[in-house]
């Protein structure tokens, strides 16, 4: 609560008011979104498919055009202003689209010009070195692999020095190991001062490298918070007791404490708020030990983003 | 002006021309020796004077037409609508750079190309028939003018494309016929009259016409008229151009 009164104000790069977007076929995607995104941070937004995140993007974009709502980029209006807007954006797209016939550093090069930079291949060699593609700089698109085309993607947004970078499920369809190459490339941005918005259906990413989340379901943001402030409100404790002697039922003394017993009795689960000052583990052992119970061994479990993510999906489906 | 933006999609668009510098060349040089052995040797050689005009030196205008024609809706057409069909566009939507400059960049590509190859063409053609031309400025400017304003209606054709058969019927079903009855391989004087008033309504016909008058002084139209056809040609396609970018049809959801 403290920390929250200390915190600077960061100025938002990124602000999006009460955002509307009906497609023609009749699709509301967007109802009425609001968002702020802070200069140098990383914000996931999370949803299942079809929740309006790769709307939400493209209309920041410019590639959708929104049906009523404002939205600003770098303190530019992106209707009004949109030549200044976009050259603060670079934008990773979902799906891997690439000139098949096309090398990979002119494709580089086209982004940069495309985006009104004049050439300079010193950067585009060193953006290329940065996502490991150097050696494959001569390669046509068409000749590499997945992940290295989903790079190719990155160096291309990143040829013209963006601002703010949107990633459009960076990691969908990579394996494990090409994950962790990506958030360990995300955190280097974000410490070149890049302002990173990534959306994901994946919360343990989300988890790993975000410094807020946002989720999103059915065109509506549900919610933006801190991370760990939202895992700290929303995130339950539980205690997994274990016994040497598993019990037929919970003892009557413990009857208070709304106790879980496992199936084959050799341990009971209790769930307590992790945010609670009094959390009755205390009172919860005594009682154990009082009612004659022993203990081999005792785990606790904090909920994951994606318990969180579930609960606030459903109880929004109910 | 966004100018490296404008300098990159055009310098894009040529590396697929040079890419393919083989068939970019070889074919409409191999095209034109075809229609001279056909038509300059085995015909011309029973075809009298035009206009006197030697029938194979006659077809020389027509022929670079009918090619520069084609090349430009069709390199103009595949230029806007490979990035559609592949999804590459998004980085072109999302850029900062205006539709008049997207249209300089892809229109000024395709044309720069169809150029190339009519002049390839003129040159292979001096190898087969002797001829002089009368207005050469005017030549390239009726050159440079056809080719972009064709060049406007591939790229409307492009955007309007939702597959690539769509992109090939239109120059195949109406591009190609209307070069072939706008008199680039005759003179519209020999045909019957009522076929005569029909061709006044082709517009390629204004352009044939306005294109051989420029190599040889004479044609079938009026220049004036050549010239105010191919104006309210490339400014129609303009307004269509501006409609979609500012509707966003075809391109933006």
């Amino acid at each position: 609560m403290f920390a929250a009164l200390v915190r600077y104000p960061v100025p938002s790069i990124v602000k999006v008011e009460d955002l509307h977007k009906t497609y023609d076929n009749g699709l509301e995607a967007l109802k009425g979104v609001t968002l702020d995104i802070e200069e140098g941070e990383i914000l996931a937004l999370l949803g299942p498919n079809g929740a309006g995140k790769t709307t939400l993007i493209s209309t920041i974009c410019g590639i959708t055009v929104p049906t009523s709502g404002r939205i600003s980029v770098g303190g530019h209006d992106v209707q009004s202003e949109w030549r200044a807007a976009r050259k603060l954006i670079g934008l990773v797209p979902q799906e891997i689209n690439l000139e098949p016939f096309e090398f990979v550093q002119s494709t580089l090069r086209f982004s940069r010009g495309l985006f009104g930079k004049p050439r300079n291949d010193a950067l585009v060699d060193d953006v290329l070195k940065d996502l490991a593609l150097h050696d494959r700089r001569g390669s046509k698109t068409s000749e590499l692999s997945g992940g290295m085309r989903r790079r190719v993607l990155i160096a291309k947004a990143l040829a013209h020095e963006p601002r703010v970078l949107f990633l459009d499920e960076p990691t969908a369809g990579v394996d494990v190991e090409l994950r962790r190459d990506m958030w360990a490339l995300v955190g280097r941005l974000r410490e070149d001062g890049v302002t990173i918005i990534l959306t994901t259906h994946y919360i343990e990413e989300a988890e790993a490298i975000a410094d807020r989340v946002g989720v999103i379901n059915s065109g509506e943001l549900l919610l933006v918070e801190e991370k760990s402030a939202l895992m700290q409100r929303l995130g339950r404790k539980e205690i997994r007791i274990e016994l040497t002697q598993p019990v037929e039922a919970i003892p009557d003394a413990l009857a208070d404490y709304d106790l879980v017993r496992a199936e084959d009795g050799r341990s009971l689960t209790y769930a307590y708020k992790a945010t609670g000052e009094r959390t009755g583990i205390t009172r919860l052992l005594t009682a154990v030990q009082a009612a004659g119970l022993t203990l081999s061994d005792i785990q606790t479990r904090q909920s994951s983003l994606e318990d969180i993510f579930v609960r606030l999906v459903r109880e929004e489906a109910e | 002006m966004n100018w490296y933006g404008i300098a990159a999609i055009w310098q894009f668009e040529m590396g697929r021309f040079f890419r393919s510098i083989l068939q970019s060349i070889v074919s409409p040089v191999v095209s034109t020796a075809l229609y001279f052995v056909v038509f300059g040797a085995a015909i011309g050689s029973r075809m009298p004077e035009i206009e006197s005009v030697d029938y194979g030196a006659f077809i020389v205008p027509g022929l670079i037409m009918l090619t520069v024609l084609q090349q430009s809706v069709q390199n103009a057409g595949f230029g806007i609508y490979f990035p559609k069909f592949i999804g590459t566009i998004y980085e072109v939507l999302s850029a900062p750079i205006s539709s008049l400059e997207i249209v300089i960049g892809y229109v000024g590509a395709a044309a720069t190309k169809s150029i190339l190859i009519g002049l390839i063409i003129l040159v292979t053609s001096l190898f087969f028939v002797e001829f002089s031309i009368v207005h050469p400025v005017l030549m390239l400017a009726f050159l440079v003018l056809t080719a972009v304003s064709f060049s406007l209606l591939g790229f409307i054709l492009g955007i309007w494309a939702r597959n690539f058969e769509q992109l090939n019927l239109v120059p195949l079903l109406i591009v190609t016929p209307l070069v072939f009855l706008g008199g680039s391989f005759y003179s519209v004087s020999m045909l019957p009259p009522f076929w005569q008033n029909v061709s006044l309504l082709n517009p390629v016909l204004y352009l044939v016409s306005g294109f051989r008058w420029s190599f040889f002084g004479t044609a079938d139209v009026p220049i004036v008229a050549s010239l105010a056809a191919i104006f309210v040609f490339a400014g129609l396609c303009l307004g269509i151009v501006w409609w979609i970018f500012r509707t966003g049809y075809r391109l933006k959801p």
